[in-house]
């Protein structure tokens, strides 16, 4: 089965950019177009009825107005779920993608995209949501348990679409952070955009020789590298390196430690993510 | 972290006003309930009390239903009744704790994957039997020594308040108005009927920690053993049955296998505290559901608010006349009834109703749902054998010459089916050659080949020669391990050949 460029959308601000990224995504990969919609069911409560009886086929009259209730709510959703497709799907042709799917899911979000993995190449979706649109400066209250549980590269977006003219790759020299920069050479997703390989912290020798044998596998694969080293705490100084270059895409491995580790020394993932003023392609 | 809130929120926070008056409600019917199923057991109110708190409470935290209530429970009293009557409550508190490891053993064998056995006719059979025997003890109340026409007269007016109140408000709980009104009617004429305080000790206090006074021998060990897993697995069945009905209710899905280990721990922290055995609760779940109850904090709270009402108005509750009790008691029974079942009787095929009926017949008979179950199971399996085995046809021809004749076997083979097979050939035709192809039926055990083996030989002692085809194809089906789940190509050519 041909993998997809599958986009996460919903009727938060988000929508339109993830929209365009995803655009941008499939064009690059030559990978077919998928828009998401999951449809997250609430659970509805019934008027309460607290005259504590049960009588003849009290339980089948409860089944029934509870299902009553669920499949009101239900309709207007799928509705509503639908024309939010469409508007993406029509968005996305308008852009010049020839192949764009529509699928409308029920379900958890995290525990949906998890069903759907393996038809994934690259997950794009807001760094917030529809519930979450206007708290600021933090992460959607899916993401983090998201990119934790799913095994493929998801490009997180800002609210407006810019297109990546080059991108920050975010390399500390651990094995994840190789592994993620191997994924980056060989995909076709940034190939041709200029790379600055950045590493917070001391100046050192040992480190510089990790970057340089970083930087050496990148060019082989035709990347134009630009080498950096920036003292102090990752999540801090790679954004401000970002918004000095006016880098346009931020690239990262997550997670490489422990949960053990995170709990008491928080997670470097993370921070980047809630701190990061462009959009994220965070590799697993 | 944000996962673990918010699944916390999920679970504990997400529907705070609608579970906190859902957990009022069902707090205000467990009372009732607690004490007639102590006084079934035959032990004393507070048993049930302190069983129903700490069951509640410890289910809602490590139960896998969020929404469902487990308590005290009549299926499990009825369980309880000869150990108390014969050895009394110590060994009935050690048999608590005991059957509670068993259901964490449930629970970590898987045994919760067994349910698939129990079908549609025995869940209904199971929660028939349940009502009728609930229904059967509180008739004995109506009709006993310290039955009277006064006290038949009190359950008809606490029946009538109960169903009829909810006409006028919904707001109110209705066996609480039930409850309100007879007390004072009873204590203002003075009448000379029984009242829960006459039936035993009351809490008074918060539970403490107690360890059953028994001798730890084989002796022991021997003697509460039989209760336990009778006890274990009769708490197993109607959580996991409750558990689903929970699930269809709220259209949502639950961990059984948590819920077995759950059931357990609450058991075992019931019998530290001088409860008896308990499960989920058929009725409980449903007004819970129905009140707007959702999440585990209705659980929690349902435990809670019955310990401090218990608690704090115990003088009050020892008025409470049982006529009272016992119709809050005939009002589960006839919610607890599946009344639909009774219509389907005429519609459902006859061996669905004989399952359905011989495990109410058995366990009213018993007082053992778990003895109804297990017949219940045993008849299903034999009706399904028997009616599969029926999928089973022969065919032949004879070739032009008339020396040999070709003999095609479709469906499946099995014991139940074994002899119709050997009945297909005809022996006694005198021919050169016989044939048998079988690469469309289907051997599933040993008796199938041995059936096979055995129609060869015959072949051969009236000298004809036989030849199989297929057996290959025939035999697949032989393996233990047997299965075409998600494997379409599989299915297609298990069901083509």
């Amino acid at each position: 089965m041909i993998k997809k460029v599958m986009a996460c959308i919903d009727a938060s601000p988000y929508a339109e950019a993830v929209c365009d990224y995803s655009v941008w995504a499939a064009n690059r990969l030559s990978a077919p177009l998928t828009m998401l919609h999951i449809l997250d069911r609430a659970q509805h409560t019934n008027t309460p009825d607290l005259s504590g009886t049960i009588g003849l086929g009290s339980q089948e009259i409860l089944l029934e107005q509870l299902a009553e209730l669920d499949e009101k709510h239900a309709k207007l959703a799928l509705e509503r779920g639908r024309l939010i497709l469409d508007a993406a799907k029509a968005r996305a042709e308008a852009a010049g993608v020839s192949e764009v799917d529509e699928r409308l899911r029920h379900g958890q979000f995290v525990t949906s995209l998890l069903e759907l993995e393996a038809d994934i190449r690259l997950l794009v979706l807001g760094k917030r949501g529809f519930s979450s649109a206007d708290a600021h400066g933090q992460l959607g209250m899916h993401v983090e348990g998201l990119i934790r549980s799913i095994h493929k590269p998801v490009l997180l977006t800002q609210q407006q679409f810019v297109e990546p003219k080059s991108l920050l790759m975010a390399f500390d020299g651990s094995e994840t952070a190789t592994k993620s920069l191997n994924m980056l050479a060989e995909s076709p997703l940034c190939k041709g955009l200029p790379c600055h390989l950045v590493m917070a912290g001391a100046d050192v020798e040992a480190a510089r020789v990790q970057l340089e044998q970083a930087a050496a596998k990148l060019r082989s694969e035709g990347f134009e590298v630009t080498v950096a080293i920036v003292a102090g705490e990752p999540d801090v100084v790679l954004n401000q390196y970002q918004q000095d270059h006016d880098i346009g895409l931020l690239v990262m491995g997550a997670y490489g430690h422990s949960r053990i580790r995170q709990f008491f020394l928080g997670s470097t993932t993370t921070a980047m993510i809630s701190k990061a003023k462009c959009s994220l392609l965070v590799l697993r | 972290m944000n996962k673990l809130l918010a699944s916390i929120k999920q679970n504990w926070f997400s529907n705070l006003r609608g579970d906190v008056v859902a957990a009022t409600v069902v707090a205000l019917a467990l009372i009732p309930e607690a004490i007639a199923f102590s006084i079934i057991a035959g032990v004393d109110p507070k048993v049930g009390l302190y069983a129903s708190f700490c069951i509640a409470v410890i289910t809602a935290f490590l139960g896998g239903r969020p929404g469902m209530i487990s308590a005290a429970t009549g299926a499990m009293a009825l369980l309880m009744v000869m150990l108390v009557r014969e050895h009394g409550l110590e060994y009935l508190l050690a048999a608590t704790l005991l059957c509670g490891l068993l259901q964490i053993v449930f629970g970590l064998l898987k045994l919760d994957q067994l349910m698939r056995f129990v079908s549609r006719s025995v869940v209904v059979g199971f929660v028939n039997a349940l009502a009728i025997l609930i229904f059967l003890v509180q008739l004995e109340e109506l009709t006993g020594p310290h039955g009277s026409l006064l006290v038949f007269g009190m359950t008809a007016l606490g029946l009538g308040i109960i169903y009829l109140f909810p006409y006028v408000t919904k707001a109110i709980p209705s066996p609480l108005v039930c409850l309100v009104v007879l007390t004072p009617l009873a204590l203002y004429f003075g009448m000379d009927i029984r009242t829960v305080g006459d039936m035993g000790e009351l809490p008074s206090s918060l539970p403490v920690f107690l360890w059953p006074n028994v001798p730890l021998n084989f002796e022991t060990l021997a003697i509460i053993f039989p209760y336990s897993l009778s006890l274990a697995v009769v708490g197993i069945l109607e959580s996991l049955m409750t558990a689903t009905i929970v699930d269809d209710l709220t259209d949502t899905s639950s961990n059984k296998n948590r819920e077995c280990f759950g059931q357990g721990v609450a058991n075992i922290g019931s019998g530290l505290i001088g409860g008896m055995a308990g499960c989920a609760m058929i009725g409980q779940s449903v007004i819970n559901v129905k009140s707007g109850g959702r999440t585990r904090l209705s659980t929690l709270l349902a435990g809670i608010f019955l310990l401090i009402l218990v608690v704090f108005l115990d003088q009050w509750v020892g008025l409470i006349p049982m006529a009272a009790v016992v119709a809050v008691m005939i009002m589960v029974s006839i919610g607890t009834f599946n009344w639909s079942s009774l219509r389907d009787l005429r519609t459902n095929p006859k061996s669905s109703s004989v399952v359905m009926i011989a495990t109410v017949v058995v366990v009213v008979f018993t007082d053992n749902l778990a003895y109804g179950v297990l017949v219940g199971v045993l008849l299903s399996a034999l009706f399904f054998a028997n009616k599969v085995g029926r999928i089973l046809y022969i065919g032949s021809s004879l070739s032009s010459d008339g020396q040999e004749r070709s003999y095609q076997v479709v469906g499946q083979v099995f014991f139940s089916s074994a002899e119709q097979f050997i009945a297909g050939f005809d022996f006694k035709e005198a021919v050169e050659k016989v044939r048998i192809d079988l690469s469309r039926a289907h051997f599933w055990d040993i008796t199938a080949i041995s059936s096979l083996d055995k129609v060869v030989l015959k072949f051969r002692r009236e000298g004809t020669e036989v030849e199989l085809v297929g057996l290959n194809e025939a035999s697949a089906t032989l393996v233990d391990k047997f299965a075409v789940h998600n494997r379409p190509d599989a299915v297609e050519k298990l069901m083509g050949h």
